[in-house]
């Protein structure tokens, strides 16, 4: 198993701090978050830490189970709901006792009804108010953006989501990695599920497919996290020098400015090479105006859409009739630095009067560069 | 009389300025996008070249029809990835192959209006071309497949789907010549 070690260290606090929340994501049950939490929780205790756990989820898996003595647990509180008793974390009862670490499993948890809270994020969320650490768990098919794309690659929809800014603002994300082959052998040896449920999670949702896909798509979003962690970092620090490494890493980001039609498969090729050569990300966007859309324009959206999935371009359409206000609130919201755009078309009538739109923009977008694309039709062609 | 021809030459004249005023540079309307328009020539490839016939045989069709030519790239995403996952090494290769037809069509005059369908097998990715694109011809190279050209059941199934005139051109000694990215002429 493949996780990163640095642990949350028991930082001196003023009083009334937020406390920092540092979460464990995996691709799938199984691949040892909840084991990866306890560690943290016995490292920070030999530190010294006053580590208590809030709830604990070990879905009978004695390995878990065991590597959670010696850590004090917080007694569940039990809810009657419809004549049946369940158990949950007692939120009072850890604000309570109020340590320093507490370790919280399971982040998308709903709780029964009639405590403080329907989700154990939001118990989590009055924790860190109260100024203690929380080191918790999560698999990424929980996080609320990603619910569709999970469900269209693995078939399986899950019911208990966990909103993005909790992952957002969580302090530290901690991706629990092993490969897909790792986890099925795993689940084979009854390690994470027992005997009577193995072969329906081997037939439904443990497919080497569906892991492959889950384990990029964990991958990626602890990447993503990363990035916005880097940017964050360099806005914080004072000194130029200092945030100058980070804002170099993000590096470019084009744009091109395209209008769905034959022509903007060439101005994304030109840019899409820009970007390659620059080390950029690329966004494509398209400012629709009111008009209706006509057959050609959806067939060229489509094609435009084939492109630039292809190369991991985004491609955006924004509704306005304002081009230049769209571009340039675009711009100011993706960070681009580079944008590419068509020739314009000839103006006629009163539109005469107006400057072309890459003139406007040229006025309006300072620190952005711009770069015209040549119609191939206007440009002579040797023989070849 | 002499009043009344005094006018009409102001009239032409004010006519003159205001369609001068109205009308785009070069003293015509913005022309459509692309000059072809309703007739479409598929080209369908799949490698990381074209068949340089089938290129030429389209080319001329597109010429003499004054039609548009379709290149589209087949591409087979592996049932690991999902249908729309970014194909970064593919793309490499194909976007330099894409300019390179475009720009051999420039050279004629012919209007390109470049596609990419994704698909499962390439002949996955075609059907679902075929079914959200009209073409008028479809132009493809009759090859063992593990050529440029396709193979005698894939053209017998584009027979059977392609809701178009297919084209399909015979084995020929000049098979080996292929366009490529490499082609490509100039800044890209």
């Amino acid at each position: 198993m493949a996780m990163a070690t640095e642990t949350t260290t028991g930082r001196h606090r003023e009083p009334g701090t937020r406390g920092s929340h540092k979460v464990f994501l995996g691709m799938a049950p199984g691949v040892g978050k909840t084991y990866a939490m306890l560690e943290e929780g016995h490292e920070l205790q030999r530190d010294g830490v006053d580590v208590a756990i809030g709830v604990l989820e070990t879905h009978g898996r004695v390995e878990t189970a065991r590597r959670a003595e010696g850590l004090e647990q917080i007694p569940r509180r039990a809810v009657t709901y419809r004549g049946v008793e369940l158990e949950e974390m007692d939120l009072p009862g850890v604000l309570r006792r109020a340590p320093a670490v507490c370790l919280i499993d399971e982040l998308a948890h709903t709780n029964a009804p009639g405590v403080e809270h329907a989700k154990r994020y939001a118990d989590v969320a009055d924790v860190l108010a109260a100024g203690i650490d929380v080191v918790s768990t999560m698999n990424v098919q929980h996080l609320e953006s990603l619910n569709d794309l999970v469900a269209e690659l693995a078939g399986v929809r899950v019911r208990e989501t966990v909103p993005d800014r909790v992952l957002a603002h969580a302090d530290e994300v901690v991706l629990v990695d092993i490969t897909p082959g790792e986890l099925l052998a795993r689940l084979r040896e009854g390690r994470v599920y027992p005997a009577e449920r193995i072969d329906t999670a081997l037939n439904n949702f443990f497919t080497i497919e569906n892991l492959v896909a889950l384990r990029e798509v964990a991958l990626r979003q602890v990447a993503e996290s990363v990035g916005a962690q880097r940017i964050a970092y360099a806005g914080a620090v004072g000194t130029r020098e200092e945030s100058l490494p980070a804002i170099q890493a993000v590096g470019d980001r084009l744009l091109a400015l395209v209008e769905p039609n034959p022509q903007a498969q060439r101005l994304v090729r030109r840019a899409w090479r820009s970007a390659a050569r620059l080390s950029a990300d690329l966004d494509v966007l398209w400012v629709r105006s009111s008009r209706d859309m006509s057959q050609e324009d959806e067939r060229g959206l489509a094609a435009l859409r084939q492109l630039a999935s292809l190369l991991g371009a985004e491609l955006h359409v924004i509704d306005s009739d304002d081009i230049e206000h769209a571009v340039v609130e675009f711009v100011a919201e993706r960070g681009s630095t580079y944008v590419l755009l068509g020739r314009p078309r000839p103006a006629t009538g009163l539109r005469r009067l107006r400057q072309s739109l890459p003139v406007r923009l040229m006025r309006r977008l300072d620190g952005v560069d711009l770069r015209i694309v040549a119609d191939r039709a206007q440009r002579p062609e040797r023989e070849w | 009389m002499v009043i009344g021809a005094i006018l009409c030459i102001l009239a032409g004249v004010l006519l003159g300025l205001a369609a001068g005023w109205w009308l785009p540079p070069h003293g015509r309307r913005p022309t459509l996008v692309h000059r072809g328009g309703a007739r479409r020539i598929l080209l369908p490839f799949s490698g990381e070249s074209v068949s340089r016939r089938a290129l030429d045989a389209a080319l001329r069709l597109a010429v003499a029809e004054d039609a548009t030519l379709m290149p589209a790239y087949l591409a087979a995403v592996p049932l690991t990835l999902p249908l729309d996952a970014p194909l970064p090494a593919r793309a490499e290769t194909v976007l330099p192959l894409m300019e390179a037809i475009e720009q051999r069509a420039a050279r004629r005059d012919v209007p390109v209006d470049s596609r990419i369908s994704r698909g499962r097998t390439s002949r996955d990715a075609l059907s679902r071309l075929l079914d959200s694109e009209p073409v008028d011809r479809v132009v493809v190279p009759a090859g063992s497949g593990a050529d440029a050209g396709f193979t005698p059941e894939d053209v017998a199934w584009l027979l059977a789907k392609a809701p178009a005139e297919v084209v399909v051109l015979r084995p020929g000694p000049a098979d080996h010549e292929v366009v490529t990215g490499g082609a490509v002429r100039g800044h890209f």
